[in-house]
C-alpha cells in the first residue's frame, strides 16, 4: 500500500476544514452557530485551523435560552475572548417578552422549540446567508439525510424531499436574497470521533462534560439538573450525585448520566461501552419519533 | 475502541426496491452491536404499532415520516458504523428510477458499491442501471450480494446461474473488482456470521470482506492539482509573511521547492512554504488541506489551480462530458448554466448531445433529443472562461463537474470528463 493515505480521523478533519473553506468562499456573510457544547467547541476549533494563522474569519452566534449551565456561558465569553472573534448572542428571553415566542407551559415545558423564532430573527436581522453548524448525521435519523451544504428558503425552512443532490467534493451554495444555508462540515464524524479528536488535538471543554456532584431530579428515565427554572412535582425528590453529560442543551431538558469518568480517555472508554445514544438523554427528543423532523423544518438547528 | 491508524471506507448500497438493502443495513448496524437500546426501543415501539411482532430491521434506515407511512426509501440516507477493523460509512441509496440521481450522489465518494439482486428476481434492468453507474463513476470495488437465498433453499445452482448472468452483462462494463456473496439479509446468513445452510460458499461474509478488502483510493498520486479556495493575508505582529493560499490538495504529493504554474494565467513561481493545517510540513499530499506560500508575488485568486510545472493539465473551453441528468425540468435548447468545477465557477452552454446511452443495452443513440431525468448522455460544454480538467478516469477532483440552473440555482446535472 502507497504510504501517502490519511487514517480517518485526519480525513474528516481534512474534509471538514474543506468546507469551512467553502464557506468563506462561497458566502458573504457566514457565522458559526455556537451552542457551547462539544460539537461546535471542535467545528470552532477546526475553523481556527483551517484559517491559521489567520483570526477565524466567522462570527460566533450563540442562541440563548435564558435557561443555561452557568458554567456554558462562562465557556462561551471565555473562548470568544481568547479567540478574539466576534459574536452575537440572539436572546429567547427577548423574542418572549416581545410575543415573538410563547413560553411552554407545565412540568415539562423547555425552551427548545422557541429558539428557532429567535435564531431566524437573528439570521434575517443580520444578514446572515449561512450559518455553520456542528450536527452530527449519526445523532438523529432525519438527520442522516441531511446535506452538507442545506437550503433553506426565505422562510427559513427546510425541505427533506427536495434537496439538491451532492456529488463529489462540489458544493453548491448558490441562494437568492433572503434564503440561507446552513452548513454542517463534520457531518461525516460520529460521537466517538468527536471525543478521539478532543483527545487528539487536546481540545479545552466546559467541567460539564466531566464526572461531578451535583443536585439532580430523577425524571424521564434521566438526571435532570436541579435549577431555579425547574418545576419540581411533589412526589419528585432532589438528591446528590455523582454525574456527567454526554450533550449540553437547555438546563431544563438535558440528563446526566452516573459516572466516574473525569479525564477524555476516561469518557471515550466510558462512550465505547455505552448502550444508548447521546440524545436518549435530550427530554425533547423523548417526545415522538418525528420530534426531530417536525423542528428541522421549521427551521431549528 | 482503538482504530487510530486505521482508514475510512465509504459504501454504497443499490439495489432495486424490496431487494432488501434497509433490512442488510439494519442487520449490519444490528449484528455489529452499533445499534443503541433507545434507537432499538424507538424501532420496536413503531414496528408494534404497525402491528409487527418481529422488530422491522428496515426502521433502522427508512428516516423520513412519509417513508415510514409509504415503506419506501425516498432519498439518500447516510449511515456510521465501526468495527475494531475500520470506520465505515455507508451512503444508502433508493431503488427506484426516478432517484437515480441519488444513486449517483452515493456513488460519487464510493470507494466500494454493493449491488444487491433479489434471488427470485435475477439481474433486472434496474440492476444493470445500479451496476452501470458504479463503473461510470469509476468506484474501485463491487461486492454483489444475491440475497433471499432462504427463498430457493440455499440453492448452488440458482445462485451460480445469477453469478454467470451478472458477470456476461459486466463484461460491457469497466468494473475493476467484482465479489459475489449468496445471502439472507433477514436471517442474518452471510451477513455479519457466516451461513451454516451454505456450506458449498467458500467466501467470507459481507462484514468481514468490508473490514479486509484493500480500499482503492479514489485519489492520483502523480498529478499535482491544488484548486485555491482562498487566499490568506496573515497580518498578526509574530508573522509578517507572504500571502497563503489555502485549499484542498485534490490530488498528487507536493514538495518544498517544487517548480509550480498557476493556470489559467500561465505564471510560473517556486513552492517557498507548505503547511499541513497549523503544521510546517516538507511534503503534503491528497486529500490533505494545506497552505502554501510561494517565491514570489503573484495574482491568484479563488478559483485558480497550482500544478506542478512539469506535468500540468488541459486548459479549454470546449470539453466533452458525461453528463447525468438530475433534475425533473429537462435541459433548456442553448440555455445558459452556471458550472462549478473544484472551486471555479462561471457559466456554460450545452452546444452539443452527442448521444445517449441505452442504460439497458448499452447501446449508444445518436438520434436522441433532449436531456430528461435519469438521461445519460455524452454531450460537448463550451464555457465563457477557461477549465483546467483532467480526463475523470485519471482525475476525480479535477475530472468531475456539475451544472446548475441560472433560474432556480438548483443542481440539474453531473459530469465527467472525457
Ligand atoms: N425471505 C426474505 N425476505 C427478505 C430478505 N431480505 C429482505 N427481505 C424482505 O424483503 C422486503 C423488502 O426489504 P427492504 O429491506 O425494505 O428492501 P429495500 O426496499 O431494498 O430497502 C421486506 O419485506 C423484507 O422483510 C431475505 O433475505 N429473505
Amino acid at each position: 500500500m502507497s504510504k501517502y493515505y490519511l487514517n480517518y480521523l485526519d480525513e474528516l478533519e481534512s474534509e471538514a476544514i474543506f468546507i469551512l473553506r467553502e464557506a468563506w468562499g462561497q458566502f458573504e456573510n457566514p457565522v458559526i452557530l455556537f451552542s457551547g457544547g462539544k460539537d461546535s467547541i471542535v467545528l470552532t476549533h477546526l475553523a481556527k485551523k483551517a484559517f491559521y494563522p489567520s483570526k477565524i474569519p466567522f462570527t460566533l452566534v450563540h442562541v440563548d435560552t435564558g435557561h443555561n449551565f452557568p458554567e456554558t456561558i462562562q465557556f462561551r465569553d471565555d473562548l470568544i475572548g481568547n479567540l478574539g472573534v466576534n459574536s452575537i448572542v440572539g436572546s429567547v428571553q427577548k423574542s418572549i417578552d416581545q410575543g415573538r415566542a410563547v413560553e411552554e407551559k407545565g412540568k415539562n415545558s423547555t425552551r427548545n422549540a422557541l429558539q428557532i423564532v429567535t435564531l431566524l430573527d437573528l439570521i434575517e436581522d443580520n444578514k446572515i446567508d449561512c450559518a455553520i453548524g456542528g450536527a452530527r448525521r449519526d445523532e438523529e435519523k432525519v438527520r442522516a439525510k441531511e446535506r452538507f451544504f442545506s437550503h433553506r428558503d426565505d422562510f427559513g425552512q427546510w425541505d427533506p424531499k427536495n434537496q439538491r443532490p451532492e456529488l463529489w467534493n462540489i458544493f453548491n451554495g448558490r441562494h437568492f436574497e433572503g434564503e440561507h444555508f446552513r452548513i454542517f462540515p463534520i457531518s461525516n464524524w460520529t460521537e466517538i470521533d468527536v471525543w478521539n479528536y478532543i483527545k487528539r488535538e487536546n481540545i479545552e471543554i466546559p467541567s460539564l462534560y466531566f464526572s461531578h456532584k451535583r443536585k439532580v431530579v430523577f425524571r424521564n428515565n434521566s438526571w435532570i439538573p436541579f435549577s431555579e427554572y425547574i418545576n419540581l412535582e411533589a412526589s419528585e425528590e432532589v438528591i446528590s450525585k455523582q454525574i456527567r453529560f454526554r450533550t449540553l442543551g437547555d438546563i431544563t431538558i438535558t440528563g446526566g448520566i452516573e459516572s466516574e469518568a473525569n479525564t477524555v480517555t476516561k469518557i471515550i472508554k466510558e462512550i465505547s461501552a455505552m448502550r444508548f445514544t447521546e440524545r436518549g438523554n435530550r427530554a425533547d427528543d423523548k417526545r415522538s419519533v418525528t420530534a426531530m423532523e417536525d423542528r428541522k423544518r421549521q427551521g431549528y438547528f | 475502541m482503538k482504530i487510530e491508524n486505521n482508514q475510512l471506507l465509504r459504501f454504497i448500497t443499490s439495489g432495486n426496491v424490496d431487494d432488501g438493502k434497509s433490512t442488510l443495513i439494519g442487520r449490519l448496524l444490528y449484528d455489529s452491536k452499533s445499534i443503541f437500546e433507545d434507537q432499538l426501543q424507538n424501532v420496536k415501539k413503531i414496528s408494534e404499532r404497525k402491528g409487527n411482532t418481529e422488530i422491522d430491521l428496515t426502521l433502522f434506515t427508512d428516516g423520513l415520516r412519509d417513508e415510514w407511512e409509504q415503506g419506501i426509501t425516498i432519498d439518500v440516507a447516510y449511515q456510521y458504523f465501526t468495527t475494531p477493523k475500520r470506520k465505515f460509512i455507508i451512503a444508502d441509496t433508493p431503488g427506484h428510477v426516478q432517484y437515480t440521481r441519488n444513486m449517483f450522489t452515493g456513488a460519487s465518494t464510493a470507494n466500494l458499491a454493493i449491488i444487491l439482486i433479489d434471488v427470485i428476481n435475477g439481474v433486472t434492468e434496474q440492476t444493470k442501471r445500479h451496476s452501470f453507474i458504479a463503473s461510470l463513476l469509476q468506484i474501485p470495488n463491487a461486492i454483489v450480494c444475491i440475497n433471499k437465498m432462504d427463498l430457493v433453499n440455499f440453492s448452488e445452482d440458482v445462485y451460480n446461474s445469477i453469478v454467470e448472468e451478472f458477470k456476461e452483462f459486466a463484461e460491457m462494463l469497466s468494473m475493476k473488482d467484482v465479489r459475489f456473496i449468496p445471502m439472507s439479509a433477514l436471517a442474518g446468513d452471510n451477513v455479519v456470521e457466516k451461513s451454516s445452510r451454505m456450506e458449498w460458499y467458500k467466501g467470507e461474509p459481507l462484514l468481514h470482506t468490508l473490514e479486509t478488502i484493500p480500499i482503492e483510493s479514489n485519489i492520483n498520486e502523480e498529478d499535482v492539482r491544488f484548486p485555491v479556495q482562498t487566499i490568506l493575508r496573515p497580518q498578526s505582529e509574530i508573522c509578517q509573511e507572504k500571502r497563503r493560499y489555502i485549499g484542498r490538495l485534490g490530488s498528487g504529493v507536493l514538495r518544498e521547492g517544487d517548480e509550480i504554474t498557476v493556470l489559467p494565467s500561465g505564471l510560473t513561481s517556486k513552492v517557498k512554504t507548505l503547511y499541513n493545517l497549523d503544521k510546517k510540513a516538507q511534503e503534503v499530499f491528497a486529500p490533505m488541506s494545506i497552505s502554501i506560500t510561494l517565491e514570489d508575488n503573484i495574482d491568484i485568486s479563488r478559483g485558480d489551480m497550482v500544478v506542478k510545472s512539469s506535468n500540468t493539465p488541459n486548459v479549454s473551453q470546449d470539453i466533452e462530458v458525461m453528463l447525468c441528468w438530475l433534475h425533473n425540468n429537462p435541459a433548456k435548447p442553448r440555455a445558459k448554466y452556471f458550472i462549478k468545477h473544484t472551486t471555479n465557477e462561471q457559466k456554460a452552454i450545452i452546444k452539443e448531445i452527442v448521444y445517449k446511452i441505452d442504460i439497458e443495452s448499452l447501446e449508444k443513440n445518436y438520434q436522441s433529443e433532449g436531456l430528461h431525468m435519469n438521461d445519460i448522455c455524452k454531450v460537448k460544454l463550451k464555457t465563457t472562461k477557461p477549465l483546467i480538467v483532467d480526463l475523470y478516469k485519471k482525475n476525480k477532483v479535477t475530472g468531475s463537474i456539475i451544472l446548475i440552473d441560472e433560474a432556480t440555482n438548483e443542481t440539474v446535472a453531473a459530469g465527467m470528463i472525457v
